[in-house]
């Protein structure tokens, strides 16, 4: 490969990461938040996400969900609460390999109201964290799960 | 990416459904024998005349095809928003949408 294909090549490569980091300028996946979504168990990714913080159980925050899901690869979710100053909201599948499956930021205006579908392992737990005026508030529920949705 | 955006009273309500393999990384080929490798969108963003009304961050348990829904105030009918993702390759992808 001459010299100037080589050239024209990096720069080409160079300017599309340049690219994603300008869409993305908060660094795709902070550091901070990645350990937790690697944790294996749903504390570790409590305490990654927010140290040792306490949490308490709400009975505001709805989180329906299937009690039994057919199909373990498509649960549907959707997670509501009245709570004030919503500022972020964590879904977590307990028995999965890594339990953290999504963390929704929740910009002043937005309403905390997120609809998702996510993948079960197996029966399990799955919980639901807000972070309302800085508290964390959870609820939970279990879906007995028909088929593993993680395949393989 | 398909993205439908429309006012709902105050509130402009979006759903999205994102093209992607969600691919965990854990995954066997049946006929190799050999893992799938890992593919899957990490976070996907939500603009809004410049601001930033909502972020997901995904981790490989979420569905193919990612489903979304979210609503946020201050929009209205004919605001252009952009809805941005980034997978765990660096691949990226980013589509206007219109508040209907």
């Amino acid at each position: 490969m001459n010299n100037r294909r080589l050239i024209l090549l990096s720069m080409i490569g160079l300017m599309s990461s340049l690219g994603s980091m300008l869409l993305f300028p908060r660094a795709a996946f902070a550091k901070w938040i990645a350990a937790a979504f690697e944790a294996k168990t749903t504390d570790k990714a409590l305490v990654g996400l927010f140290n040792n913080k306490e949490i308490i159980e709400s009975d505001r925050i709805l989180l329906k969900i299937p009690e039994i899901a057919e199909n373990g690869a498509v649960v549907p979710v959707n997670i509501n609460t009245d709570l004030p100053n919503v500022e972020t909201i964590s879904l977590f599948a307990e028995k999965n390999l890594h339990p953290l499956s999504a963390a929704f930021t929740i910009p002043k205006g937005t309403t905390p109201n997120v609809s998702v579908r996510i993948r079960l392992a197996e029966t399990m737990n799955v919980k639901a964290i807000v972070k309302s005026d800085g508290k964390l508030y959870s609820t939970q529920k279990e879906v007995k799960v028909t088929i593993g949705g993680c395949g393989g | 990416m398909k993205v439908k955006a429309r006012m709902k009273k105050e509130l402009a309500e979006v759903k999205l459904l994102a093209q992607h393999p969600m691919e965990s990384g854990f995954r066997k080929d049946k006929n190799t024998g050999e893992l799938i490798p890992a593919k899957y969108i990490r976070e996907l963003t939500c603009k809004h005349k410049d601001k930033v009304v909502f972020i997901a961050n995904f981790s490989h348990s979420i569905s193919k095809n990612p489903y979304l829904s979210f609503s946020f105030s201050g929009g209205l009918k004919g605001d252009q928003l952009t809805l941005s993702w980034i997978d765990n390759t660096g691949e990226t992808l980013s589509v206007e949408a219109v508040i209907k």
